[in-house]
């Protein structure tokens, strides 16, 4: 008996499984349990006692807060950098450029912890004491500092992805640099900088590592709730990550759905 | 003239000052790694110290080695299953394809902690608790999606019609797979390699949660021992200085020498 022929669709069906087992189902379970009880009774309490709690929600609030200023002040930093670089005809940029991307490839924590000993010399100066207790001011130094590339990489690509024939013509139609910016670079660079803030508000609305580290574990994020109630209440703790999921559905729905992501960490250089 | 070069300086100056911030704190700790004592702010004078109590440290040795083999075997398997997942998606029907596109993309915008509450919950829930296994997979799950989006593109400008000559010619579909379509995806499979290798390397999320009790990677470990005080581990923080400086003149060698070849390759095709 011959085997049944060979198709090229089979070989996803691994994959496809893994997705189900690993993925999909674990999505399913997070829902089941943010809607029971202890009890596994069908409840609504977790939702109810989410939504009425104002200590919760100031938490979200004040974690909301903290991405924006941290995505802020990485789009304000990067920007720059990229539109000097993709501007550049500097014929080694591309080394530049990874010396930005250079530090990602260090253990994570092991960087935030090298953040944290810079913090502590610097306190240690003379005039520099309020570094002490400036936990806000320390959890968004490191999320910048961590996310930063994230931001730079699709800027640069979107920027150099724009035709030079663009800027001659502007040039030529006599506008100046601010003309040529406003009317040309900043509209063409939409998708870098859509793409840049996915990839930094999310993470800095959840990765509660740096603001453990840096924060002398006084700054609560969303991510580190959840990790909180993972001790004694999972069922709190996915009703909350219920919502953040929800969250992080619809900004990247609002954002232009799934970005290239394969051009942000760094594959491509 | 002058204005031009005063921008030019200005421009330079910035990237700089970004990028002396950016290496500050790794320069800081590369160069008190050396120092006699484990104070940051004083140099008494060069020594080895640290670097002696890395490598003395049977507990710092142990979770490096677990931190790269977790690391490789998570990778080699994301690197298989994300492999195969991506050329099966690229010949699938547009609806498979669109279904299992999205559901791949879900670990890779999904905020870690929820990915990582999903499968505990999941697998106490069935009964696996948590072991290497739950690790390994958990390490899959944010890996192999990273896999297939850089394989994909390769697939997507790849030349079809040598698949079809092949067969033409004879090749069994699989061995046309083999021999034809797999040379054309390699880079993209060697990257997505690389990036699950770094994915894996820098996790504590998921880690922390599926791991099994008692077992350390380096995240685990320097997490815990910089948040809780340092009164339960054998080491002290120094010795994380000497680390950091290891792994970061280790990735500085590796992209020296990866650029250096790929200059020499770009100069023997001349």
């Amino acid at each position: 008996m011959r085997l049944p022929r060979f198709s090229r669709k089979t070989l996803c069906i691994p994959y496809a499984v893994f997705l189900v087992f690993f993925v999909i189902i674990p999505m399913l379970v997070i829902v089941l349990f943010a809607f029971t009880d202890k009890e596994y009774h069908i409840s609504f309490d977790n939702f109810i006692h989410f939504f009425s709690d104002p200590s919760k929600l100031s938490t979200i609030f004040y974690s909301i807060v903290i991405a924006l200023i941290t995505t802020v002040i990485c789009l304000l930093i990067a920007y720059p950098i990229a539109y000097i670089l993709a501007r550049s005809t500097m014929k080694k940029k591309y080394i530049i450029l990874m010396l930005f991307v250079l530090p990602m490839w260090i253990n994570f924590v092991l960087r935030v912890n090298a953040i944290r000993e810079l913090f502590n010399l610097l306190s240690a100066l003379p005039g520099m004491e309020w570094i002490e207790s400036a936990n806000y001011f320390k959890t968004v130094f490191g999320m910048v500092y961590d996310f930063l590339p994230f931001m730079i990489l699709p800027l640069y690509t979107t920027m150099l992805k724009i035709e030079k024939s663009l800027y001659e013509a502007s040039a030529d139609l006599g506008a100046g640099w601010s003309a040529t910016f406003f009317r040309i670079t900043l509209p063409l660079s939409v998708p870098g900088i859509m793409s840049g803030v996915t990839m930094v508000f999310l993470p800095s609305m959840t990765n509660y590592v740096v603001s453990d580290m840096l924060g002398n574990a006084k700054v609560t994020i969303i991510g580190k709730f959840i990790s909180d109630y993972f001790g004694n209440d999972w069922h709190m703790g996915s009703m909350i990550a219920l919502v953040l999921l929800i969250v992080v559905f619809l900004s990247t729905w609002l954002t232009g759905g799934f970005s290239s992501e394969e051009n942000v960490r760094g594959t491509n250089l | 003239m002058n204005k031009q070069f005063a921008l030019k300086c200005c421009k330079a100056a910035f990237v700089g000052l970004a990028l002396l911030i950016l290496y500050a704190p790794i320069l800081l700790l590369a160069i008190y790694s050396f120092d006699k004592t484990n104070m940051i702010g004083k140099f008494e004078g060069f020594s080895l110290t640290h670097y002696a109590e890395l490598f003395r440290n049977s507990k710092v040795l142990g979770m490096i080695g677990n931190t790269f083999l977790l690391a490789f075997l998570a990778a080699i398997l994301s690197t298989l299953l994300g492999t195969l997942g991506a050329v099966g998606m690229y010949y699938s029907k547009k609806k498979a394809k669109m279904l299992i596109h999205g559901a791949s993309q879900i670990p890779v915008i999904n905020a870690e902690i929820v990915t990582a509450l999903s499968l505990t919950v999941t697998f106490v829930a069935i009964g696996l608790g948590r072991s290497y296994f739950t690790l390994l997979i958990g390490h899959m799950v944010i890996c192999t999606p990273f896999v297939v989006l850089s394989v994909m593109p390769k697939l997507k400008q790849m030349d079809n019609s040598l698949y079809e000559a092949a067969l033409d010619l004879g090749a069994s579909p699989l061995k046309a797979l083999v021999t034809v379509v797999l040379p054309q995806i390699i880079p993209g499979v060697i990257s997505g390699f690389m990036l699950a290798v770094t994915l894996s390397l820098d996790d504590y999320i998921v880690t922390m949660y599926t791991r099994p009790s008692g077992f350390e990677t380096i995240s685990t470990y320097v997490y815990n021992a910089t948040t809780k005080g340092n009164a339960h581990t054998a080491v002290t923080l120094s010795s994380f200085w000497a680390l950091t400086t290891i792994i970061f003149v280790v990735i500085v060698l590796i992209v020296l020498l990866s650029n250096l070849s790929s200059i020499r390759k770009k100069e023997a095709k001349r």
